[in-house]
């Protein structure tokens, strides 16, 4: 489905070009004489390399109407992972954008300068597996904070304590799963961070509850072991399922 | 990326591309089925980039290398907070300092008798405190009786720990060991965040829960610059090849751009640091 969205949208970025042109085309049976070739489908197009600059880029306005098939993070190789990375962190950048925006009045300064450091580290993660993946990138997941009261603060810092403990549950759940030892280590890179911005949260909730186990046993947590969250991917889309509109389907886990 | 360099991709890998499209055909349902088939061929070039970065870890580990190697610092984190908690009962104030100290100090003996455990006959010889030294040759001499000092050298330890943990990474990749290895990982990073708050409530004012950028985006951005090399490239912004400062026309600075990926140590770095702490005839 990953590749399934990048068709869809070619194939809207060339039926749009291909309507554009199709009067110019004089004889369809001219111009596809036998099999259809490169530069017979060029032709046909009505457009040289140079005049087909249509880049997926300018076919950005397409990508909406297509997440209403929602998306599809299939886990047979590391993109899945890392796809289902780029959806989390996705989930959590809209959620700081929300709130660096427009802060509970009464947050601190010093909240309300770490809610912007921390909304700026997630839209570097979310533009980052963007960028990372491409094509291979799922589209832009619509999210769902009908749950979290915006303008209290106590609402926002449980929520924001419930996406960075999930998050890192998350990435050491799916670690694992990694066959690639760049992305393993990118994972790491991204996943200690989180686990900072979940220990100051829970600081401001509660000073010392930074790495209560015992809270996090739910999640994964081991506190004989002195282990944090870890919890696999299904685990993990169920419990941020109430937060995103965008239907999404596993496969391959 | 050009549609046509898309299309090209598909190409190497479906040479019937073009026939497929045509409109004659009402192939388009064919394209869609053509989508398993290209979703390597159509990776862009920053992807494929990430395979051929180096990460110095050269030297494949065997996992109980590994584990053997974190047990180590394991030890070094677990005397240095036990020691300050029974020895010098004075020095973490009472209340919320003390009790975080306590908090982290089980932990790291949980980890402790975790990694022995799974070690079982080959762990390493047990370290004790007497075989550590916290001065650092006297570098810290007040590591146990000027609390600050005792807090910076803490933020030192738990920020390695974390870097550590995440060099060591690949060479258990793939391994359910992996994933105990990533739960001790983050649980050091909530411990370095507190402490790093910590040390922002005694003197460090601004020192933020995350690595952030040095005076001048200098790497070690605790201001000590014994500690120096716990932070190297802490202050890069680029990741897989890809700049994160304004990714994608976004407003990341580069402040946030370090911020928000840890790096890694590599094991040679960690051993260097480590083997300050440990007395002749225990360094690594």
């Amino acid at each position: 489905m990953t590749s399934n969205n990048l068709f869809i949208q070619i194939k809207t970025c060339i039926m749009e070009n291909l309507n554009v042109n199709k009067s110019s085309s004089a004889n369809e049976a001219d111009v596809f004489p036998g099999k259809l070739q490169r530069r017979a489908f060029l032709q046909y197009a009505g457009a040289s390399a140079a005049a087909l600059a249509l880049t997926t880029a300018g076919c950005k306005k397409d990508r909406s109407p297509i997440l209403s098939f929602g998306a599809t993070l299939d886990f047979k190789d590391d993109f899945g992972v890392l796809n289902y990375a780029y959806a989390l962190e996705q989930l959590e950048a809209a959620f700081y954008t929300q709130v660096a925006a427009n802060p509970p009045a009464n947050f601190t300064t010093a909240q309300r300068n770490y809610f912007q450091d921390v909304q700026y580290h997630e839209i570097a993660h979310r533009e980052f597996f963007k960028k990372a993946l491409g094509t291979a990138a799922i589209g832009s997941l619509e999210v769902d904070f009908s749950s979290i009261n915006f303008s209290d603060g106590a609402s926002v810092l449980a929520a924001a304590k419930t996406f960075e403990d999930l998050g890192v549950a998350a990435y050491n759940g799916a670690g694992v799963r990694l066959k690639t030892d760049a992305y393993l280590v990118i994972a790491g890179q991204i996943v200690s961070v989180e686990a900072r911005h979940a220990a100051w949260v829970r600081d401001q909730i509660s000073n010392g509850s930074f790495s209560d186990l015992n809270d996090l046993t739910a999640l994964g947590a081991n506190v004989a072991g002195g282990l944090d969250g870890a919890l696999t991917p299904d685990k993990v889309l169920n419990a941020a399922s109430k937060f995103i509109k965008t239907k999404i389907n596993v496969i391959n886990l | 990326m050009n549609i046509l360099n898309i299309l090209d991709e598909i190409e190497k890998v479906d040479g019937e591309i073009y026939e497929r499209i045509s409109p004659r055909r009402k192939a388009m349902q064919d394209f869609f089925q053509v989508g398993k088939k290209i979703s390597l061929a159509a990776l862009p070039l920053a992807l494929g980039s990430l395979f051929n970065k180096a990460y110095g870890q050269t030297t494949p580990s065997t996992v109980n290398d590994v584990l053997n190697f974190a047990l180590t610092l394991e030890y070094l984190e677990y005397h240095f907070y036990n020691h300050a908690l029974v020895a010098t009962p004075n020095l973490v104030p009472a209340g919320a300092p003390n009790g975080a100290i306590t908090t982290i100090r089980n932990h790291e003996k949980a980890h402790v008798d975790l990694l022995k455990g799974a070690l079982g006959a080959n762990a390493r010889t047990e370290l004790v405190y007497d075989n550590f030294d916290f001065t650092a040759g006297g570098t810290f001499g007040t590591v146990y009786s000027d609390y600050v000092t005792f807090l910076k050298v803490a933020t030192a330890f738990e920020d390695t720990g974390v870097r550590a943990y995440k060099g060591q990474a690949p060479a258990l990749k793939g391994n359910a060991v992996l994933t105990t290895a990533l739960q001790i990982h983050s649980v050091e990073a909530r411990h370095a965040s507190h402490l790093r708050q910590m040390l922002a409530a005694n003197g460090a004012t601004g020192l933020k829960p995350w690595i952030s950028l040095g005076a001048g985006g200098v790497s070690n951005d605790t201001g000590i610059a014994a500690v120096d090399p716990v932070y190297a490239r802490e202050n890069n912004t680029v990741q897989a090849n890809i700049e994160i400062t304004a990714i994608n026309g976004t407003a990341v600075t580069r402040a946030a751009a370090a911020e928000s990926f840890d790096e890694f140590l590599t094991k040679a770095e960690v051993v260097t640091i480590a083997n300050l702490f440990l007395k002749p005839g225990f360094k690594l």
